[in-house]
């Protein structure tokens, strides 16, 4: 039988995954794909317990979070391919002119 | 005519104008000059006769005639000193009377007998020169006929104050040396000081009566004399000061012998005939205010008396014709006061209006005289000039003799006269004073000695015995031309006649002819005392007064005539070194003034100086020093402690966002780490807190 236990656990692992690699992981598309990890780690939960609940509110949630993960998708990429036209890379290291 | 009054004073004002605005500039002939000034002074004359014709035909010589030519200060209504409402205006009002027309007949007669007579006396001087003269002369004779003619205080001060300036303007006419400049400048601040009084009076007289009208404060005083009889004491005494200071009287009388030195035309025409005597003339048009006040009358007659005796003495000792003839002036001055002070007002004008001829004649005679001797006005190198000025001679003599006070010639009527009122007035004790007036009849009398002395001293000095010259001047020797000797031959034409207008009670044996006091008798009439002097006793006095006037000439002949001439003068002198010393040089009075009112002032000056530059000067820079020194406080203040706080401020912002931008440090993988283990740290704390 599958619970809602094992459900949160394959979620906090996806978002693990997601956050290390966020933080180890140097490509920017790399990191952004991460963050759809994170986001679908979200989903997840939502979906378990929307089932253990029997509410549909947690379904209507996670439609809405991959809608905007999509949007964040196509943000994600354009930001990307105007960064490649301006330093010629992806790499995170070398993108730090923010620097305080 | 007598309704054209102003056109007497205007001839002189425009030819005035004319020769110095136009002439003066341009440099016009002398004849063209001349035929202005003459025209100036003459119409007046003629203009003066006509009034004083009409007036006396038509309306009678006692009548007040007053033409008002318009409102000159409307000052409005305003309180006197009794708290009265009165409307204080003046009007530029001319008066015709008794007094103004015994003024305007010799004034102008003289006056333009002077101006004749300075034609040739004038006549090597540069044309501007000759036009600003003439300029000057015809200002002064405008001045003068609105002094006389002036029928309130106002309009009498400015004829007063124009007098005094043109005296001012003539003595300094000579202004490229030194001493003329000084003299004029010492007669002007000299004649301040009376004129000082002279305007305080004016402003006193306005508070007591609310005007300063004569008509309206004589109505006033007449009808209520006990009212102001306390007020008419320093109105009297100021206007006598302004009075001292014009007319040259102790201690004001310093300016007059220094005054010779401008032209001599001028010293005859202001400094003896007219200008001098407008001190008289004021005291008698204010008679009835000094008849109010007996302390006044006195201290008239003290100054006159003492300044007639005072005077005689210092003429006793001088060498410089024109400077006898000064102080004589002074001297005789002093009489007409002292007969004013007398309360005998019109014996004090009788005195100016002889004295006036003869004096002019003097100075004239003297002003030919240094002319023949080309400007030497030492009489020791004189003498004999007899001879050479025939003319001069017995012009001179004649007005020597008149104003010795020898019958029948005028000086001796108008003394003796005033001899007599002082005489009369200390035997009737007048006001209480009897035993005064008895002391200034002697002093008058020794006075009188004097004059007969020192006056034929000069004559004797200057036309008698040997000449004592240079060769040179004896060569240039000549008598004067037509201009100068016409007007001397006028001139001791009425210092013979003048006299015959007012001989008194005794010696026309209790005839009553005496026309100038009867002409007189309704503007300024004598102070009658209770007992006279008995007509015995006033022939008694009369034998006196011609007794110590021969006794003078006779003196003056055994000094200094004949072959042992000077000789006793000399011995005197030696015997009596100080004494001499001190008539010779004055009585030092020039010197005592010099020391003390002189340098008073100077040091008064110097001493404000001081204080302007030391106390004035050090207030001004000490507030300057401690402007600066707060500003750089001020400043140390701002730089330090207001530009610190500021500067406190950024630096701390400087120091925080140093401190906090290290948050932002570029490296986005280290936002996450930092983002994740705060979230745990969130996490654990949520559950640790929660448990």
């Amino acid at each position: 039988m599958i619970t809602t236990t094992h459900y949160l656990m394959l979620s906090l692992v996806l978002f693990t995954l997601g956050v290390v690699g966020m933080m180890v992981r140097r490509n920017f598309i790399t990191v952004l794909m991460c963050v759809e990890l994170i986001l679908n780690a979200a989903n997840i939960n939502f979906i378990a317990f929307s089932r253990q609940l029997g509410e549909l509110t947690g379904q209507v949630f996670a439609v809405f979070v991959i809608t905007i993960a999509a949007a964040e998708a196509a943000i994600g990429l354009g930001i990307i391919v105007a960064l490649v036209r301006l330093k010629q890379t992806v790499n995170l290291d070398q993108v730090n002119v923010m620097e305080g | 005519m007598r309704d054209l009054l102003w056109l007497i004073p205007l001839f002189p004002l425009i030819g005035a104008v004319v020769n110095g605005l136009v002439g003066n500039r341009r440099g016009w002939g002398q004849h063209t000059t001349s035929t202005v000034a003459l025209a100036g002074s003459g119409f007046a004359m003629l203009a003066a006769f006509a009034a004083i014709v009409d007036w006396a035909t038509v309306l009678g010589t006692k009548a007040v005639h007053v033409t008002n030519l318009f409102t000159w200060i409307p000052a409005g209504p305003g309180h006197t000193a009794d708290g009265l409402l009165a409307n204080l205006k003046i009007d530029f009002a001319l008066r015709l009377d008794a007094l103004s027309a015994v003024m305007l007949f010799f004034v102008t007669l003289v006056g333009f007998v002077i101006h004749v007579y300075s034609v040739g006396y004038m006549h090597s001087e540069t044309p501007r020169a000759y036009a600003r003269y003439f300029a000057y002369l015809n200002l002064f004779m405008f001045a003068m006929l609105t002094l006389v003619l002036g029928a309130n205080l106002a309009v009498l001060f400015i004829g007063w104050e124009g007098v005094g300036l043109c005296s001012y303007l003539l003595i300094g006419f000579y202004f490229e040396k030194d001493w003329c400049a000084a003299a004029g400048k010492k007669a002007f601040i000299v004649n301040r000081i009376g004129d000082f009084g002279f305007l305080l009076a004016i402003f006193l007289a306005f508070k007591t009566f609310g005007t300063i009208d004569f008509a309206a404060m004589q109505q006033m005083i007449t009808a209520d004399p006990s009212r102001y009889a306390s007020a008419a004491t320093p109105i009297a005494l100021l206007l006598f000061l302004g009075a001292v200071g014009k007319s040259a009287q102790l201690p004001l009388y310093v300016w007059l012998p220094d005054a010779m030195a401008g032209p001599t035309p001028v010293s005859a025409l202001i400094h003896a005939a007219t200008m001098v005597t407008a001190g008289v003339y004021m005291v008698a048009r204010s008679n009835f205010i000094f008849a109010q006040s007996p302390t006044a009358m006195l201290v008239v007659a003290l100054v006159g008396g003492l300044t007639a005796v005072f005077a005689a003495t210092i003429g006793l000792a001088q060498n410089d014709i024109k400077k006898v003839l000064a102080y004589s002036t002074v001297s005789q001055l002093g009489y007409m006061f002292l007969g004013a002070g007398a309360g005998a007002f019109g014996a004090g004008i009788f005195h100016v209006f002889t004295h006036a001829f003869f004096k002019a004649c003097l100075f004239l005679g003297a002003g030919s005289v240094i002319h023949a001797m080309s400007g030497e006005q030492d009489m020791r190198r004189m003498g004999g000039l007899r001879k050479h000025l025939p003319t001069t001679y017995w012009t001179f003599l004649v007005a020597t003799l008149a104003l010795a006070g020898i019958p029948p010639q005028a000086g001796f009527f108008s003394k003796d006269e005033i001899l007599g009122k002082v005489f009369a007035a200390g035997y009737g004790n007048f006001n209480g004073f009897g035993a005064v007036y008895l002391v200034l009849w002697v002093l008058g009398v020794a006075g009188a000695f004097m004059t007969a002395f020192y006056m034929f001293r000069a004559v004797y000095m200057t036309f008698h015995g040997s000449f004592r010259g240079t060769a040179e001047q004896a060569h240039h020797m000549h008598e004067s031309p037509g201009t100068m000797t016409w007007p001397l031959r006028i001139l001791a034409v009425g210092a013979i006649v003048s006299g015959f207008v007012g001989i008194g009670k005794a010696p026309a044996f209790e005839w009553d002819i005496n026309v100038f006091e009867h002409l007189m008798h309704p503007i300024a009439p004598s102070l009658e005392v209770e007992h006279t002097p008995t007509l015995a006793g006033e022939w008694v006095l009369i034998l006196v007064s011609v007794a110590v006037a021969v006794a003078g000439i006779l003196l003056a002949r055994r000094f200094y005539s004949g072959a042992r001439a000077f000789e006793r003068p000399r011995r005197l002198a030696e015997r009596f070194p100080a004494v001499y010393g001190a008539v010779a040089n004055k009585y030092y009075v020039d010197e005592f003034y010099d020391a003390t009112v002189v340098a008073g002032t100077l040091g008064l000056a110097r001493g404000s100086y001081e204080f302007d530059a030391r106390v004035v000067d050090g207030a001004v820079n000490g507030a300057r020093h401690l402007t600066v020194g707060t500003s750089f406080l001020s400043g140390l203040f701002d730089l330090n402690v207001v530009d610190g706080l500021v500067n406190l401020v950024a630096d701390g912002y400087a120091w925080a966002s140093r401190v906090l931008r290290r948050v932002q440090w570029g490296v986005v993988q280290g936002y996450v780490l930092v983002m994740a283990v705060g979230f745990v740290v969130m996490v654990a704390a949520a559950i640790w807190l929660g448990r």
